[in-house]
């Protein structure tokens, strides 16, 4: 059913009780053209291209526990695209240029907001290397403007631009912004299945079948299944699932967490972002502010982050914000994050045959959840990664071609 | 948050150590004979195993030695703390 104004009223003769499910719970069947693993945004995003535009027909995408309840609900959904590098800049640009018409071709409100992201500068350095960043993004077609103090001063006047770190400008990007985490699942999920996609949920992958070298089809807690081309797209545990067809990765999947406030009336209209004091922060819908930082530096698989790292969260933002300062923190979550050497994320082929994996999105990967999903959907399709994805191959760490963004563009959000 | 037992100072909290990544990498003894696999292997791939992890930390607040950790990631428990050098205990 399509969702609109009409059948929101015609429903409402019925109470809005008789909606149908926005996807079902199919069984799993024997085999699969292709099956996707993991149920957050990229991965339903893959399926859900997969089938549109790449012509894909018996499709099935395995989720270990809900859709969207791993990292896709976790992160604090900050859109940007003003990466330094070109490869970067590349792909999050093209996930921005998807961003913008996600709602209508999903017939499904992901609340994308493009309020603008402020990135601080509090040093002389930081001036120059938002300055560099910008030139970059200019090169790219990214948008970005460069700031002074009064400029910003201007635009959030609440901030406390005079702290221990002075803000002495910053780098916006006006397209950067928000989106509801949540509705970015359900709407690839209820628009995958539209197009036959099985979305089987609460089948988590146990083995990874190969012979000779090629992916046969895989172990699931629902009995085993067939598959002509396997897609992996986890987020915390991709190195578990690489050792289960026999190969390693460079990721250390390491805690991140985040923190919302109680609910306030609208008083942060934007994105604030910052390295050097190392926040970040907006509000949403509902009033309530989202903030995060920094991960924590040891390997877990815990969903839960170290309780020093609150302090290292709130410091910095009731620095910027004094106003804040009485708030009281009402939910803290953690998430795993799996963290590679450039900060990059990696998408292509195994070396297995005809398993593909797309991962490593580090703190980072809400924002590029629809050019990850189309440029995957692209790779297993062909068999081959296109130009947007192929810098972010498996190789790149031996040949030495990393796309380094951990200290060249910002904190990987 | 954990409590450590720095193996020179005795337990103390978190907040004065640092974690630096898995333990018992050893440096290829001739680099330069390395192909570009086995290099990137040393540099870059991680076990970034789902249960019992070794693992250097230092105790920078303190008496800033570095020193070895097993931990269990799933549930975070730190099971033994030792000495650099010492025999990697059993899982």
């Amino acid at each position: 059913m399509k969702y609109s104004a009409i059948n929101l009223v015609r429903n409402a003769f019925s109470y809005h009780e008789n909606w149908q499910k926005a996807w079902s719970s199919p069984e799993l069947k024997k085999e699969y053209d292709v099956i996707i693993v993991g149920g957050g945004g990229h991965g339903l995003g893959t399926a859900y291209y997969l089938a549109k535009e790449f012509g894909v027909k018996n499709i099935a995408l395995l989720e270990k526990g809900w859709i969207g309840g791993g990292n896709t609900g976790r992160n604090t959904t900050i859109i940007r695209s003003n990466y330094l590098w070109d490869e970067s800049a590349a792909l999050y640009n093209h996930a921005v240029n998807l961003w913008e018409g996600l709602s209508s071709e999903l017939n499904f409100n992901v609340m994308f907001s493009q309020r603008g992201l402020y990135h601080l500068a509090h040093s002389v350095h930081d001036m120059q290397e938002i300055t560099r960043r910008a030139y970059s993004n200019y090169l790219n077609g990214v948008d970005a403007e460069i700031l002074n103090q009064d400029q910003v001063k201007k635009n959030i006047p609440h901030m406390n631009v005079n702290g221990r770190y002075p803000v002495l400008g910053a780098i916006l990007q006006r397209r950067a912004g928000t989106a509801r985490h949540d509705a970015v699942a359900w709407g690839y999920a209820r628009a995958a299945e539209n197009l036959g996609v099985d979305i089987i949920q609460n089948c988590e992958v146990t083995g990874i079948d190969v012979s000779n070298g090629i992916v046969k089809g895989l172990q699931t807690t629902k009995g085993s299944v067939n598959a002509k081309k396997v897609g992996l797209v986890p987020a915390g545990h991709s190195s578990v699932l690489a050792n289960m067809a026999g190969f390693r990765l460079p990721i250390s999947s390491v805690p991140l967490q985040a923190l919302v406030s109680e609910p306030i009336k609208p008083i942060l209209d934007c994105v604030i972002m910052s390295n050097t004091v190392h926040v970040y922060v907006s509000q949403s819908d509902k009033g309530e502010l989202v903030v995060g930082a920094g991960s924590d530096s040891y390997n877990s698989y815990s969903q839960r982050g170290s309780f020093d790292m609150i302090e290292h969260i709130m410091g910095p933002l009731t620095e910027l914000f004094p106003i804040f300062s009485r708030l009281k923190m009402l939910r803290q979550w953690g998430g795993i994050v799996d963290v590679t050497p450039d900060r990059s994320p990696i998408i292509g082929k195994t070396p297995i045959e005809n398993l593909f994996i797309n991962c490593g999105w580090g703190t980072g990967g809400f924002k590029a959840t629809p050019g990850s999903a189309h440029v995957f959907a692209e790779t297993v399709a062909k068999g081959e990664p296109n130009k947007i994805a192929s810098p972010f191959s498996i190789e790149r760490h031996f040949s030495g071609a990393l796309v380094d963004e951990a200290a060249a563009a910002a904190v990987a959000h | 948050m954990f409590v450590i037992k720095c193996p020179y100072c005795g337990d103390r909290d978190q907040t004065e150590f640092s974690c630096h990544g898995e333990a018992h990498i050893a440096r290829p003894e001739n680099p330069e004979t390395l192909t570009d696999e086995e290099w990137g292997e040393y540099l870059f791939i991680r076990s970034n195993k789902k249960g019992i992890h070794y693992e250097r930390w230092t105790h920078d607040h303190g008496c800033r030695r570095w020193f070895n950790v097993m931990r269990d990631t799933v549930s975070d428990e730190i099971l033994v703390t030792y000495k650099m050098g010492e025999e990697k205990p059993k899982s």
